[in-house]
């Protein structure tokens, strides 16, 4: 009997909740990243991704745009019950993530295994933030005067993501869940040399009671995808962690024609995706609504209530 | 795929030249458009399709927009209109791009007969036109007398193109004198100012044969454009049926040397979709059909995702819904 064929897998977009190759029908190469190897230029084959084009980045925002009435206007609760719900969908494919990762990023195998766990582990702890964050950030303000003076954290909109290029998976992870977990949707450039675990987190994000459009992860030259980006004028805001500091200079530029919010990059070594979070990123896109709600006139004792 | 209808016999002296005594009877009109040779679906979806595929880039791209941009019926036809809409609808068919002065206008405002007034104020003296739907639009169930009344309020009231409605059931029940008959009526109250769109309902006509006899129906009792749909039912204008539309238009024009237009209407959303209308028109009726006067889109959202592309094509940058007007 003959040896079975390996069963190669096409790696692909996901853009509104669906799996489509790049508009352009382009691929590149992605390879291992062993030290040695990647210093040399060379790793090991591994798969074709798609190199998204700018009209993918358009076709992305559509669908995230489309996606962010309902996203946003999800309970808080039920935001967080999802994206537990993905922890929960990573943790059974764990050795998968670990595979990738190991190959990805050139890791050990427990190297790689402890980044995945930290990455689940993230995910269930913004889970646990999405209905916390508004104590934290907002609440009510004393004023002089007979108003009840309410500020409330509120999502940006759509956000462009891009991802960190070294920390393929935790570093991924560590940028995407904050934004959906404030109710943005995204779009994500994943790691130009390493974009493999990415487009197989789309598969567990279409699998997690996500709603399409939601995030949407492209892969390619991040220079290429993030320039449209920056420029276009239905993005809200920017996370600039996947950039250098010329691209991100210039993005950052682009982003100021229609006052984007713009996350700057940390310098690249220094960050630390292992270590928590805090609130950063997720304020980072969360605009402040202050209402003021008239109470009547106050009482001699200050409030008639 | 050339179309020719039987030869007409007889004496030329109708309103339509050549085909005068085909509308005699309720048995030679039936013998016509029975007559018409019958639709090949399979040919006329694919010729369709492939006629979507067209690349249009630059250059070629900014005059297609420009041009649909003109070709716009900007519509609006809900129970919640209000003057105050319709007059907002005029400002922007006058001027579609408030931020860019070179955006041509739109064709046309269609409402309500009885919005026509308001409609005439809000775009006096700019050459956009006011078309009005008329005939108990949408379903057109009502008394002749009623349809009557109602375009000719909306022509008294300076509506420059009536869009009536036919009687679908009378069609496809086979009574295509009656329908015949309430065309001309109808061109007879529109005068001589108002120039009348004939909406077949294609979704409701079931067959593409059916939308080629309503077509040439439609044509012969002097419509001066020939339109897909209400836009209130299902389907509405498809690169289909608006394919089969154009061949019978160009058909008309060969046979007796009258133009007529065309309107596909409803569910035109993208400019993408228009530009491939567009070339739809070019390879089908050819050049003299690509203006405003000829064809018309009839539609609310298009004209906000045209200006988007406009801008994106004059900025390099991807607009956003912010930038155009929320109607």
């Amino acid at each position: 009997m003959s040896e079975r064929l390996s069963v190669f897998k096409t790696y692909k977009l996901y853009v509104g909740g669906k799996f489509p190759r790049s508009e352009s029908g382009r691929v590149y190469e992605v390879t291992t990243r062993t030290s040695a190897a990647a210093a040399a230029g060379k790793g090991k084959w591994l798969a074709n991704a798609p190199l998204s084009s700018r009209k993918d980045a358009r076709d992305a925002v559509v669908a995230a745009r489309k996606a962010f009435g309902g996203w946003s206007g999800a309970t808080a609760y039920n935001r967080g019950q999802i994206l537990y719900r993905v922890a929960e969908m990573l943790e059974g494919r764990r050795d998968q993530y670990v595979a990738e990762v190991a190959d990805a990023e050139g890791l050990s195998k427990s190297k790689a295994a402890a980044q995945v766990d930290a990455a689940i582990d993230r995910w269930v702890w913004y889970a646990g933030w999405t209905d916390k964050i508004a104590q934290v950030v907002g609440g009510g303000n004393p004023v002089a005067g007979p108003f009840f003076n309410l500020s409330s954290p509120e999502p940006t909109g759509v956000v462009a993501v891009l991802a960190p290029q070294e920390s393929s998976f935790l570093g991924l992870v560590s940028v995407i869940a904050p934004v959906v977990a404030t109710g943005n949707t995204a779009v994500v450039v994943a790691s130009e040399k390493s974009p493999l675990p990415a487009l197989s987190l789309g598969e567990v994000l279409a699998t997690s009671d996500l709603p399409g459009g939601v995030v949407n992860v492209l892969s390619g030259r991040t220079a290429e995808i993030a320039t449209p980006l920056a420029a276009h004028q239905d993005v809200n805001a920017i996370d600039l962690a996947g950039a250098d500091e010329t691209l991100a200079k210039e993005l950052e530029i682009a982003a100021a024609d229609n006052l984007k919010r713009v996350l700057r990059p940390q310098p690249v070594d220094d960050v630390d995706w292992s270590a928590t979070p805090g609130t950063d990123r997720m304020t980072a896109f969360l605009e402040t609504k202050t209402v003021w709600h008239p109470t009547g006139a106050l009482g001699a004792s200050g409030s008639s209530y | 795929m050339p179309t020719t209808a039987p030869a007409a016999q007889g004496p030329v002296n109708g309103p339509v030249h050549g085909l005068a005594d085909v509308t005699a009877s309720d048995s030679t009109l039936r013998r016509l458009l029975h007559g018409l040779p019958g639709v090949d679906t399979v040919g006329l979806e694919a010729r369709a399709a492939s006629l979507g595929t067209r690349s249009i880039k630059t250059t070629a791209k900014a005059y297609a927009l420009d041009l649909a941009i003109s070709m716009v019926d900007l519509t609006t036809l809900e129970g919640a209109d209000t003057p105050g809409k319709v007059r907002a609808l005029g400002a922007k068919a006058v001027r579609p791009d408030p931020t860019d002065r070179t955006a041509p206008a739109t064709a046309a405002v269609c409402v309500y007969p009885d919005m026509v007034p308001t409609a005439k104020e809000a775009v006096a003296g700019s050459g956009v036109k006011v078309a009005s739907v008329a005939t108990a639009f949408p379903a057109g169930r009502a008394s002749l007398a009623v349809k009557l009344a109602d375009v000719r309020e909306a022509v008294t009231a300076g509506a420059d193109e009536v869009d009536m409605v036919i009687d679908r059931g009378a069609f496809l029940a086979g009574h295509y004198m009656k329908v015949y008959d309430e065309i001309t009526a109808v061109r007879e109250a529109c005068g001589t100012s108002a120039r009348l769109k004939v909406i077949f309902e294609t979704g409701e006509l079931s067959t593409y044969d059916n939308i080629r006899r309503a077509s040439w129906l439609g044509m012969l009792a002097g419509a001066d454009f020939i339109k897909t749909s209400t836009g209130k039912v299902a389907v509405n204008a498809t690169p289909a049926n608006t394919l089969l539309m154009l061949e019978a238009v160009r058909d008309f024009r060969a046979q007796t040397g009258v133009q007529v237009g065309v309107k596909p209407a409803g569910g035109i959303r993208t400019a993408k979709d228009a530009i491939k209308f567009l070339v739809l028109v070019n390879e089908t009726a050819g050049e003299d059909w690509l203006d405003n006067h000829w064809f018309r889109f009839g539609a609310s959202s298009l004209l906000n995702d045209l200006l988007m592309q406009r801008q994106k094509l004059a900025t390099g940058r991807y607009s956003g819904p912010d930038y155009v007007t929320v109607d």
